[in-house]
């Protein structure tokens, strides 16, 4: 039971990818291994999106709060917007090594198929983006940037047309490309290797607010809070924090129009025990296991499943998983913008949303990290529509 | 003795191959699937694959894709299709086989699952999403009721094929091609050297199966292997919006057609 995380992970596929994935195992670790693959994969991180990325204190929200400091790990900073970057070159540099000329990627908001076509764009490979009919009409903005950048996409018009089809629809490429091309995973999802090749690439966001927050404070921060769609900016910033007990791990879901509406994407909360996307984790499934729809503001945590290591940290208690509603999470996005000059992307203020609400509660001399996975440019017609706001 | 195993020494003395037809169950409904699989049977069908509909059939075409939505559209579950199945073995002792997607087992439940197959009178379980790696535990509860888990292979197996077809029973279902299933027109892979590979590792029945969608293809790889399988060729003629009376006999001249020559 190689790739499990207790019981949860494995591989999930059909027989023709499962010597595609033996394969991207293998390069996986020798390229983890090899120092010339890792400094490119860091010259990347630095030249190309601007790591290191500054943890910075955000005063004006923690003195109007009035309790816990609060830290925030501006992955919005990155260029294309969000954390999804990191984890694009380190698999795009994989793709490279294998010899792939092609690549391809779901994307549910947009933010990993435009990072996707946009390290493809540099690396010269042919890119095809996989993106639910739905998303597409709700995400124009970057279906127009991804084709900008020379991606094709495709739309998906099977099942619910959202990321979840992408997703079958990708692994369906995949599976009859398999030789050419290389599947560009966004998140810490699928079979293995991909979610702990994912968290690897990711780690790089709790590797620098660890070293910051020493830096700045001279101690590990008591609480960090991260969005949870598949989980990849909360894998990354949660796992070199692993082993430092005294910090409590929170990951927050999209609880959407409420948790006991049906209406979110709530699949720690109100999920159990299955597989989907050849991984078996937490998902949101009817009593025949067969996937129900799911339901945010935010495409991005538009998700009916989450990342097996996830399932595996609440299961053994190292991390704790809560939920934001969509309303909750609108409120921290206008408040943000307003106390701090910094619009977020709607994932993140999910996060921050249950932030802020902890930090009321905690004594001024605790610490919170949030990380602020992305910004928010992409959602301001999403936020103008509720607003009633014509643009 | 299970009935897969019966069917191919059967033909394998008759010096004839088996046609291996593949519906999703409750589509248009489960009445219509009733009166289909006897229809198949007395078109000369010699194994039929009961799809068990699922949310997300990854390893499927468009074609197939939309009949299990319909399917599910018609609010189908598994109960329904276990007592289908032994309404279907009243009168018919054709062998049939589950397609069903691997999460629809486990979350209905493994033992439960298997119990109700055996007693309404499956005898195998294809499950497209469950490879050499994550079978052990099914593949040994299947054995106790008597189930064949029956073993896939792809052109992209390769050295694999040994181990999976070590403790496979039944058959052994050859993928034709990298891809989804769905009706071709042609198929690129050198079959001929992939069904040489296959034969070296295993002396089980084999089977090829997707992209097959007419008689002549059927004609020219019948010599490749002990039997063919067809599926979306079949539920595209299913979904053609025929009323029931012309549509199961387009069904039946369609298999009797793909049953002559093999």
């Amino acid at each position: 039971m190689s790739g499990r995380f207790g019981k949860f992970g494995g591989q999930y596929v059909p027989e023709t990818v499962m010597n595609a994935l033996i394969e991207l195992e293998k390069e996986f670790e020798k390229a983890k291994q090899d120092e010339k693959f890792m400094e490119e994969y860091r010259y990347y991180l630095r030249e190309y999106s601007g790591r290191p990325i500054p943890l910075y204190y955000a005063e004006n929200l923690t003195k109007r709060l009035g309790g816990a400091k609060i830290y925030l790990k501006r992955e919005d900073l990155n260029h294309t917007g969000a954390h999804k970057i990191n984890n694009v070159l380190g698999q795009i540099l994989l793709a490279k090594r294998m010899n792939k000329k092609r690549v391809i990627a779901e994307t549910g908001a947009g933010q990993h198929g435009v990072a996707t076509a946009t390290a493809a764009a540099m690396f010269g490979m042919e890119c095809e983006i996989f993106m639910g009919e739905e998303d597409i009409k709700r995400q124009a903005l970057n279906v127009f940037r991804m084709k900008l950048l020379g991606a094709k996409v495709t739309a998906v018009k099977s099942g619910t047309k959202t990321l979840k089809d992408a997703v079958n629809e990708a692994i369906r490429d995949w599976v009859t490309n398999i030789d050419t091309t290389f599947y560009v995973i966004g998140s810490v999802v699928g079979p293995h290797p991909y979610p702990t090749m994912v968290r690897d690439f990711q780690r790089i966001i709790g590797d620098e607010a660890k070293e910051q927050i020493l830096q700045k404070e001279g101690r590990l921060p008591d609480y960090i809070v991260a969005c949870v769609g598949g989980g990849s900016n909360a894998m990354g910033i949660f796992y070199p924090f692993l082993e430092d007990k005294e910090v409590k791990l929170i990951g927050v879901e999209a609880a959407g129009e409420g948790i006991e509406t049906g209406k979110h994407a709530s699949a720690m909360a109100k999920g159990s025990v299955g597989v989907l996307h050849g991984m078996m984790t937490y998902l949101l499934q009817d009593e025949e296991g067969r996937i129900l729809p799911v339901y945010s503001i935010s495409a991005g945590l538009d998700y009916p499943g989450v990342g097996p290591e996830h399932a595996y940290l609440k299961e053994i208690g190292r991390a704790e998983y809560v939920y934001a509603t969509d309303e909750e999470a609108l409120a921290a996005f206008m408040d943000l913008s307003q106390t701090e000059g910094i619009i977020p992307a709607l994932e993140s203020a999910h996060a921050l949303a249950y932030a802020m609400k902890l930090a009321r509660k905690l004594d001024k001399d605790k610490i919170i990290v949030v990380n602020l996975s992305g910004r928010g440019d992409k959602d301001v017609n999403t936020v103008a529509k509720v607003m009633g706001v014509e643009l | 003795m299970n009935r897969i195993d019966k069917k191919f020494e059967e033909l394998r003395k008759q010096g004839k191959k088996a046609l291996i037809t593949f519906i999703t169950a409750g589509d248009p409904d489960i009445e219509t699937t009733y009166d289909i699989v006897l229809a198949l049977e007395e078109a000369g069908a010699d194994i039929i694959e009961l799809g068990i509909p699922y949310s997300d059939p990854l390893a499927d075409g468009p074609t197939i894709q939309a009949s299990s939505q319909r399917a599910l559209r018609n609010g189908v579950k598994i109960p329904d299709i276990m007592k289908l199945v032994g309404k279907i073995r009243i009168k018919s002792d054709i062998p049939l086989v589950y397609l069903v997607y691997y999460n629809s087992m486990f979350k209905y439940g493994i033992q439960k699952f298997l119990e109700e197959s055996k007693k309404s009178g499956v005898d195998g379980l294809i499950i497209p999403d469950l490879p050499l790696e994550e079978r052990k535990d099914i593949l040994e509860e299947a054995d106790k009721y008597g189930i064949h888990l029956i073993p896939l292979v792809a052109p992209t197996s390769k050295e694999r094929i040994k181990a999976i077809t070590e403790n496979g029973k039944g058959f052994v279902y050859c993928v034709t091609l990298t891809g989804v299933t769905g009706a071709r027109e042609n198929i690129e892979t050198d079959l001929e050297e992939y069904m040489n590979t296959v034969s070296s590792y295993t002396n089980m029945p084999k089977a090829l199966g997707f992209g097959i969608s007419t008689p002549e293809m059927a004609k020219k790889l019948k010599d490749l292997s002990d039997g063919i399988i067809v599926g979306s060729a079949l539920v595209e003629r299913i979904a053609k919006g025929y009323n029931k009376s012309e549509m199961l006999q387009e069904v039946k001249n369609f298999v009797s057609s793909l049953k002559e020559v093999l």
